[in-house]
């Protein structure tokens, strides 16, 4: 029992940083269309841009953070405005490789950038846990929930409340409407891709001091981006919300209970069966499988 | 270009492949040909789902990989563990049979892939497909009993081929291996094609153009697709046989994102749903990482793959083929009506 209540906050934990990267995935979608095949590689990059700050320029941690979730953000603006907008109005199979073809390039430019090494982002909490009764928790993780919670929060409040946030919600339900309602259709796009971005890199920085920052770990955090928004189904904010901490307890419940080794497998057995079973996703009520 | 003209250039072409290894007896050359063979044996299977059913499965590494490591095992032989305190146990088998049961293990599972993944479309298959290759790297990391997992299975024997005359004999020299892979990929080539000229091809083209319109004249879309899914991960088992036995050790990488890439962009570069594009794209991108390989770093070879795939995108989104024979043929390529070609397949 004392396990799992400890697998229940390691999960809640993780969690958090994939809804982060789940909510931004499905708004790009949802938004604009676009499988975004890049996602992994601006979580990525979201990593190395907080190590370089805190590391090399020697930043101030909190700081470097909300740096790198804002290069990040800018560096999703140039990809949607170079690569996206030239090809609107293409079919989802080009726009897909045309992102393959990216997240290829952003990959290995970092690999020629920073090395094939692993780092760590050196953080300001030390490694004493703290203990609630029978679980206990690094500061460290607990912040990355919070900062997690936080920015979920704040993009909740960005949708909901803000005329952007309209324009936004307008755009996702029908294009073309919007468009007739005065909305800057090509304006929402590349402020959602640069918001979706910009989440993905805040959740990168963000675990870059708790694992290891590699060239590489762009690909399974961008597949498991997918797993989070396939459970929740394409194109649904809050499904995306609960798919990422689904994914976050299936892996920490799985990896503990069940297999350690297949830990990482269990959230793509879980796309299979989902897809298998219910093809629209665990809470959407809509068809939406073409 | 004319129904008399086309296969008398195809088999020239194939000639004229065959004879490389008597004008230019280079072993490097040969090297890489007969890895670039290999892989356009992968690209001419992923044509068939790419290309002519227009589903993007980015999934192909898997069938690749199964192949490797069914022929692999069966030739090396594995005694393992099934629950319940049994075990399975095989002997080393030959060749033959470690390559026949590559191309059944890759058929079986594209039906178990088809048969899942086809009840979706778009994203979401997109997106299956690539969780079924990751499960499977994931499976070949960690059932170290079976596969060794990152140790990598090793000393997989050459290919072996009854040949007139001389019994069964081992092909080790780099010529015959060129051959032998040439010969597959003629032999793949020719499945493909058969299967395109077919009933089946023409029922694949209609849904590809027009999925509801092909459903409403009767076609049976999802056992089409299933069909093709199975061929073409067959072939693709075959292709991961040739390399089990070519580099003769096996890692779970087999299964990388990667491989399904380089795959993808040769069909697309070289036209998908053309016969010949997936040989010429294959050529292309087969040779040129060898040719780069003393100019440039792996990174840029990759920035360089990753970038001809957004221009390609962007301004030849058809391919070299057929961007060439639109040329030689001026304004007058063919057009496949979708309603024709649905109304032939159901007749």
């Amino acid at each position: 029992m004392d396990q799992a209540l400890q697998h229940l906050v390691n999960g809640t934990v993780l969690g958090g940083t994939y809804a982060l990267l789940g909510i931004g995935l499905t708004l790009i979608f949802g938004v604009m269309r676009v499988v975004n095949f890049t996602h992994g590689e601006l979580y990525a990059f979201g990593a190395y841009m907080a190590y370089g700050l805190v590391s090399l320029l020697g930043l101030n941690f909190y700081l470097s953070l909300l740096l790198a979730a804002l290069l990040g953000a800018a560096l999703g603006a140039v990809i949607e405005r170079v690569l996206l907008r030239p090809l609107r109005g293409a079919d989802i199979d080009s726009v897909m490789l045309a992102m393959i073809g990216a997240a290829l390039v952003l990959q290995n430019a970092s690999m020629w950038a920073w090395g094939g090494v692993a780092k760590l982002v050196p953080s300001p909490f030390d490694g004493m846990p703290l203990v609630f009764g029978p679980v206990s928790v690094l500061p460290l993780r607990l912040f990355v929930l919070g900062v997690a919670v936080a920015l979920l929060l704040a993009f909740w409040f960005l949708l909901d409340r803000t005329r952007a946030g309209i324009a936004m919600r307008a755009t996702f339900q029908d294009p073309e409407t919007a468009a007739l309602m005065g909305v800057r259709v090509a304006w929402v796009g590349t402020a959602t891709f640069a918001i979706g971005s910009g989440l993905a890199a805040a959740a990168g920085a963000l675990l870059g001091p708790v694992f290891m920052v590699s060239p590489t770990m762009g690909d399974l955090v961008g597949l498991k981006a997918f797993a989070i928004v396939i459970l929740g189904g394409l194109g649904n904010l809050p499904g995306a919300v609960i798919g990422g901490f689904a994914l976050g307890y299936v892996e920490e419940f799985g990896g503990g209970f069940l297999s350690t080794e297949y830990r990482d497998a269990f959230g793509f057995l879980l796309i299979i069966l989902v897809l298998a079973i219910r093809p629209q996703g665990l809470v959407a009520a809509k068809e939406r499988v073409g | 270009m004319s129904a008399v003209l086309a296969p008398l250039l195809g088999w020239s072409f194939a000639a004229a492949m065959a004879s490389v290894p008597f004008l230019f007896p280079d072993p490097y050359l040969l090297a890489v040909l007969t890895s670039a063979g290999i892989f356009i044996i992968g690209a001419i299977s992923l044509n068939l789902l790419l290309g002519y059913t227009g589903q993007l499965s980015l999934g192909h590494a898997a069938f690749f990989g199964l192949g490797a490591y069914a022929s692999a095992l069966a030739t090396l032989g594995f005694d393992i563990a099934i629950g319940f305190g049994l075990r399975l146990r095989l002997d080393p088998q030959p060749v033959w049979v470690g390559f026949l049961s590559a191309v059944v293990v890759a058929g079986l599972f594209g039906w178990l892939l088809g048969r899942l993944a086809f009840r979706v479309r778009g994203a979401y298959f997109v997106i299956i497909t690539i969780c079924f290759a990751q499960v499977l790297r994931m499976v070949s990391l960690n059932w170290v009993e079976l596969t060794q997992g990152p140790m990598a299975l090793t000393g997989i024997p050459p290919f072996a081929l009854w040949l007139p005359g001389q019994g069964v004999v081992e092909l080790t020299s780099k010529p015959q291996t060129y051959w032998l892979v040439l010969g597959v990929a003629v032999l793949a080539f020719l499945i493909v094609r058969q299967i395109v000229r077919s009933r089946i091809g023409r029922a694949l083209v209609a849904l590809r153009e027009n999925e509801t319109l092909a459903r409403s004249v009767g076609i049976r879309v999802t056992h089409y697709l299933v069909i093709a899914t199975v061929v073409s991960a067959g072939i693709a088992g075959a292709a991961g046989s040739l390399f089990a036995h070519y580099v003769r050790i096996i890692d779970p990488d087999v299964f990388l994102f990667i491989y399904t890439v380089t795959m993808v962009i040769m069909v697309v570069t070289g036209g998908k749903g053309t016969l010949w594009g997936p040989v010429v794209g294959g050529l292309i991108f087969g040779l040129l990482p060898d040719m780069l390989r003393g100019a440039a770093r792996p990174e840029a070879q990759w920035i360089a793959y990753g970038l001809a795939m957004i221009l390609l995108v962007m301004f030849l989104p058809r391919g070299i083929v057929p961007a060439f024979t639109g040329l030689l043929a001026g304004r007058r390529a063919r057009v496949v009506l979708p309603a024709a070609a649905a109304r032939e397949a159901a007749e």
